[in-house]
């Protein structure tokens, strides 16, 4: 099996999630962006595992599905409440944290 | 070697602090007698202490030692034990607390009209929480004159700025804030700097050890022993105040309550100048004889320096501040002399200063609580009205201009006499400053107590019994170690020996025969 | 050098009695005042008493130099120093002077201060000064002198600054601390010279201890001793704090700055006299000190019209005569020490009916406005009259017997400078002759010039008592005390035997011949000028430039004002501005830098999500980058 294919297509992945991380405003979208990044790195890990004949690399894409959930979890939580309280969704207007 | 005389010592104001803490705001009153009380059992337990320890000639440097291991990873203990140097600054710490207890009786109660300074914007302060640091900071100071563990020092020397932070940031004057954090960056810089020499001491000797005993000669000549040498230096240099390292003195001895600032200038900067005969001396030899010509000039400078400065002050306290720093010039002359004439009477100089500086800044308060101003012009012709008050101010005053028949003059001769047997003309420039010194006494005791009585003056209240005897029984002090002052030398002298031994110096003999052509 | 013993181990009594009396009066507060000044009387007279008990056991020794060892006060390794007393001729001279001329003195005050509320303070800074003056005359060593030496000092200054709330008495109290200090700055680096040569400060050990004293060390010290004594008499170029002192209650100018504590320097010359024997050079320096000295307080006594000023510039010239006594050498000191004693007897007499005046006129001291008081108050009239007699050198009166041997003693050093030392001494005699007549005919003479509120009368009893002994002290003193040369021979044992009668530069005869019209010629002068015409209420203006000159003591004080005062305070005002923005400032400005810098780095935490994002992603990168670039390099 060649990994290439899987690899450019993590980084792939990983490339669009960075993107739009960065220039999307929109919180959810922002997080879906994180998401995929996230994925994009399983798939290499599940990959090398693959190729090392290992299982080290699939044990961690589980660590890894776990913490995005509970990040799901309170990430949300956080963009709901800031929705609540501005009627935004928008990181760039919850700048509260600035010098 | 568990010898639990000294720890016994550390934790009395310790536990008599968490005591006070835990009292109710409203307690005022039992907190002051407990504090009261607590100190004068320190001072009684030390008095004991201090007869017990051996002078005789073939007794231990280091006595009542006792040793418990305390992190095992690095060989760190809690170790204490006292030599002649340690003990006598030790008796003169807890001689000082009782004092400052009494004299800052009511300083912070609002309604006593007592009150020393009215800050503008200061809350009702806790006066519970003010002796029970006080407290605290007894146990530290005890703490760091008795560890003999490196690193146990270190912990002490940087533990003792938090109670002063609080003394001074909670219960000083109008710019307290900024002093108290002047004095805690200031003290911490030295602090990190020191820190990072014990490290490099535990590295460089490898003993593996923290331990006094151990390390003492250990440390290899050369580059290595100049740099650690210089971090311990100049966190003692600060904490001291040797010129140039001097200015947060005037700003926290001005601003901190004057009970606060005699425990600062009498017993906390002393750690700097025990440190030079505890540590740098020791420790590092080579280095120290190296860089001893610049710290004996440095010293000369500020005697002057700081004297001139004092003359030049309208605010008591800051003029107090700088004799202070003018004092401390003697003692670090006395230290670098390398002879025992200038070694004991450095040692001496520093129980000495410690009671006289506090007694003066004591003084200065009780006369700023009646004036409610720290500037001299607000006063004149107090002596008037206030005798006891212009007699102790006086004689305070007296011992600091070094008046013989005072111990101060016994301590500051042997400094200027160690001194000239090897630097002549430093001693003589140094001994220029007693005309100095009557100048800032005399102009400020002429500036606050002579003259016409003026109106605000003329309401003045003279001192009560509480005030009288927080502050005789220092002076009385002074006076009889003045006129005998024996026993204490007696304590300091062979623990100066034994320092100077570690440095490779002894005395020069005293020899006519290269004195012809006269005195270079 | 015998150890004391029977009467003379309590020597230290001595001290510590007026010590202990001193510490009473002043703790007592309020309460004693009632009893104070009878306790602070008796205490000078008890120890007259036993001063001359001693003094009869201490003839009766064959060693008359009576060491008493109290206890070991300082011992630092090679410095040790002993408390102890050194009982020996010279020491005893000193004694029953102290205690002799200080218990009439101190019985004078007890009339003098009865008005006043501050007359137990007073007795006990007296009794106090009488302990450290003891003290440093009994001493044994230079550092125990060296106690006595600024103890005396700290009672002069406490006695000047006694009326505190006048702000010119306060400033002359700090004057003569200062000038004081000025002098112990010398007189500590002799001793830290003796302890770094000789190994001890003892006089025992260093004037006559086994190691013989180089003549550079002998210069050093005898310098550094000169300019103590300087500090301490009132000498030239410390002089100028002694005039000032009179601000202090009159008995203090007869005490201290008269009598006793002002001859401490001579004291001091006198006791290390082996020590100017080794160094001709210090010993110079002493008679130039003394012949200037005693030229100056000459002219400026004749500008004043303060009747205790013209004294006190006559102290500073007498004892300017006893420099140059004690700086003759060997043979001189016992005249020195002679005229120091006769001294104070009639300094003493002349202050004491100087205050008599002064407590009459309402503590009025204007001597213009003074005049013809002789017939109001004959007996302080009588009392000033023997005083004058002693000091001009009236033939048989106390001055006339000591100032004439210490002229010839100067003309007998031979060579230039005798002559010129002898001429100086000749024209002050003449200069005293001049002012003192000009003092007392101002002061008693011609008519009265004094206010209708002043009611001139005699002072009490408890005054005139010893006004009267130390006038007659003042005539017949000088006699006794040169009869037979006793005095000489007693004080030979400390600072050995005086001048053979020998031949002399000018013959003794024809010397006290020339001096008796010198000082007529002084005295007629006084009298032309001041006697024969009204003396104007007010100071004359448009006067000579030597009058005006003598009445500003020589600008003395002006030159000390320029050179000293101001710069000093010029200098600590620009240190005080140096250290707060000089080193303050690089303290608080390396502070600032760093808060500033961070001010500046917080700017990039804007608070957009995104934008962190991009620089963790860019921080990501590089640290790749510079992976990759380590690992395939």
């Amino acid at each position: 099996m060649t990994p290439t294919y899987y690899l450019v297509l993590s980084a792939a992945l990983f490339t669009i999630g960075a993107v739009g991380v960065l220039v999307r405003r929109n919180a959810i979208v922002v997080f879906m962006c994180v998401e995929l990044m996230l994925n994009a790195v399983n798939l290499s890990l599940v990959t090398f595992a693959r190729v090392n004949g290992s299982l080290d690399g699939q044990i961690m894409a589980f660590f890894v599905m776990v913490v995005a959930a509970a990040e799901v979890v309170i990430g949300l939580a956080i963009i709901m409440s800031i929705f609540r309280t501005r009627r935004s969704a928008s990181v760039d207007d919850a700048n509260l944290l600035k010098y | 070697m568990h010898n639990p005389a000294l720890v016994i010592l550390v934790l009395i104001p310790l536990i008599g602090s968490v005591a006070v803490f835990s009292l109710r705001q409203e307690q005022a009153k039992l907190a002051k007698q407990l504090s009261l009380a607590v100190s004068l059992i320190v001072v009684v337990y030390t008095a004991v202490v201090g007869f017990a320890f051996h002078t005789d000639a073939h007794a231990e440097r280091f006595q009542f030692r006792g040793s418990w291991s305390w992190i095992k990873a690095f060989n760190v203990h809690i170790a204490v034990g006292v030599d002649g140097i340690a003990l006598v600054l030790v008796a003169m710490s807890v001689v000082l607390v009782p004092a400052v207890v009494l004299a800052s009786w009511n300083s912070f109660d609002s309604r006593s009209g007592a009150e020393e300074i009215v800050a503008p914007g200061a809350k009702q302060r806790s006066v519970k929480n003010y002796f029970a640091l006080l407290l605290l900071l007894e146990f530290f100071m005890i703490g760091v004159f008795t560890a003999t563990d490196v690193f146990l020092f270190y912990v002490f020397f940087e533990a003792m700025l938090v109670p002063m932070y609080f003394i001074i940031g909670s219960f000083g004057g109008p710019r307290r804030q900024y002093a108290a954090m002047k004095f805690f960056l200031y003290s911490l810089v030295g602090g990190l700097l020191m820190l990072a020499s014990v490290i490099g001491l535990y590295v460089t000797t490898g003993s593996r050890s923290f331990a006094i005993t151990d390390l003492i000669g250990k440390v290899p000549d050369g580059a290595t022993q100049k740099w650690l040498f210089l971090g311990f230096f100049i966190a003692f240099a600060i904490k001291a105040p040797l010129v140039p390292f001097h200015t947060w003195l005037p700003d926290a001895g001005a601003e901190a309550p004057a009970g606060g600032a005699a425990l600062l200038v009498g017993v906390l900067d002393k750690v700097g100048t025990f440190g030079f005969l505890r540590y740098c001396l020791p420790l590092f030899p080579g280095a120290s004889r190296y860089f001893a010509p610049t710290i004996l000039i440095l010293s000369v400078i500020g005697i002057l320096y700081a004297a001139f400065l004092a003359i030049g002050q309208r605010d008591m306290k800051r003029l107090v501040a700088y004799t202070s720093v003018a004092h401390f010039g003697f003692i670090g002359l006395g230290i670098f002399a390398f002879t025992t004439q200038g070694g004991t009477g450095a040692v001496l100089y520093m129980v000495n200063h410690g009671l006289s500086t506090g007694a003066l800044f004591i003084v200065v308060g009780l006369l700023i609580a009646r004036g409610k101003s720290r500037n001299v012009d607000d006063y004149g012709g107090a002596a008037k009205v206030t005798p006891i008050l212009a007699g102790l101010f006086l004689l305070t005053g007296l011992s600091a201009l070094a008046l013989p028949g005072m111990s101060t003059f016994v301590s500051e001769f042997l400094v200027l006499v160690g001194t000239f047997t090897r630097h002549k003309g430093l001693a003589v420039l140094a001994t220029t400053g007693i005309v100095l010194a009557a100048i800032y006494v005399l102009y400020l005791y002429q500036r606050t107590f002579q003259g016409r009585v003026s109106e605000k003056v003329a309401k003045f209240r003279d001192l009560n019994v509480r005030e009288t005897f927080a502050v005789a029984p220092l002076i009385a002090l002074i006076i009889v170690l003045g006129v005998y002052p024996k026993p204490i030398l007696d304590v300091i002298n062979p623990a100066v020996r034994a320092t100077l031994h570690d440095v490779h110096q002894s005395d020069p003999t005293p020899d006519l025969g290269t004195a012809v052509g006269g005195v270079r | 050098m015998t150890t004391a013993h029977g009467i003379q181990s309590a020597a230290w009594l001595l001290i510590a009695l007026p010590l202990l009396s001193a510490g009473v009066l002043l703790v007592a507060g309020r309460r004693a005042d009632k009893w104070a000044h009878v306790v602070g009387a008796a205490v000078p007279v008890v120890l007259f008493g036993y001063a001359v008990m001693l003094f009869f056991s201490v003839k009766g020794e064959g060693n008359r130099e009576i060491n008493l060892h109290l206890y070991s006060w300082i011992p630092v390794a090679g410095f040790k120093v002993d408390a102890g007393l050194l009982i020996d001729p010279l020491s005893m001279v000193f004694v029953l002077l102290i205690t002799g001329v200080g218990s009439l003195i101190h019985i004078y005050a007890v009339g003098y201060m009865a008005h006043d509320e501050g007359r137990r303070r007073f007795f006990g800074y007296f009794n106090y000064f009488i302990a450290v003056m003891l003290l440093l005359v009994l001493a044994n060593s230079y550092l125990a002198l060296y106690v006595g030496w600024e103890g005396v000092g700290l009672a002069s200054y406490l006695l000047i600054s006694f009326y505190y709330s006048r702000n010119i008495a306060a400033t002359a109290g700090n004057k003569a601390f200062f000038a004081n200090r000025v002098g112990d700055v010398g007189l500590s680096i002799a001793i830290m010279i003796m302890f770094a040569y000789v190994g001890s400060t003892s006089y025992a050990d260093v004037l006559y201890g086994d190691t013989q004293l180089t003549k550079g060390v002998a210069t050093a010290i005898g310098f550094m001793l000169l300019l103590g004594a300087c500090g301490k008499s009132g000498q030239f170029p410390l002089q100028t704090w002694l005039p000032d002192a009179m601000e202090g209650p009159t008995p203090v100018s007869a005490l201290i700055h008269a009598a006793t504590m002002v001859t401490a320097g001579v004291y001091l010359i006198a006791r290390s006299a082996p020590v100017f024997d080794v160094s001709q050079a210090a010993r110079t320096a002493v008679v130039v000190v003394g012949a200037i000295t005693l030229l100056y307080g000459c002219v400026c006594g004749c500008g004043q019209d303060d009747l205790k000023r013209v004294l006190a510039y006559s102290t500073v010239s007498q004892i300017g005569y006893m420099f140059l006594a004690v700086g003759l050498g060997p043979g001189v000191y016992a005249i020195g020490i002679i005229h120091l004693v006769g001294h104070g007897f009639f300094k003493a007499a002349l202050f004491l009916s100087a205050g008599s005046v002064m407590h009459a006129m309402n503590d009025r001291i204007d001597m213009r406005r003074f005049g013809g008081l002789f017939r109001v108050m004959p007996i302080t009239y009588g009392v000033f009259v023997c005083g004058y007699l002693a000091i001009i050198g009236f033939p048989l009166a106390t001055g006339f017997w000591t100032k004439d041997k210490i002229i010839e003693a100067a003309l007998d050093k031979g060579g230039t400078s005798g002559w010129v030392l002898g001429v100086v001494a000749l024209a002050g005699a003449g200069l005293t002759a001049f002012y003192m007549t000009r003092a007392l005919v101002m002061t008693f003479h011609g008519e009265r010039r004094w206010e209708d509120d002043v009611h001139p009368h005699e002072a009490s009893r408890s005054m005139t008592y010893p006004m009267i002994a130390l006038g007659v002290l003042s005539l017949v003193g000088g006699y006794l005390l040169i009869f037979g040369g006793g005095l000489q021979h007693w004080l030979t044992p400390s600072v050995g035997p005086s001048v053979e009668e020998g031949v002399h530069t000018v013959s003794t005869l024809v010397l006290t011949a020339i001096t008796l019209v010198v000082v007529a010629l002084g005295v007629l002068g006084g009298w032309v000028a001041f006697g024969r015409k009204p003396v104007p209420i007010s100071q004359p203006v448009g006067v000579s430039p030597v009058t005006t000159a003598a009445r500003r003591n020589i600008y003395a004080d002006a030159f000390n004002e320029m050179v000293l005062q101001r710069p000093g305070q010029w200098l600590s005002r620009a240190l005080v501005y140096f250290d707060n923005r000089g080193v303050d400032g690089a303290v608080t400005g390396l502070a600032a830098g760093f808060g500033g810098g961070s001010a500046r780095l917080k700017r990039t935490q804007t608070g957009f999500v995104r934008s962190y994002a991009l620089s963790m992603l860019g921080g990501t990168i590089a640290v790749v980058a510079v992976l990759l670039a380590v690992r395939f390099q």
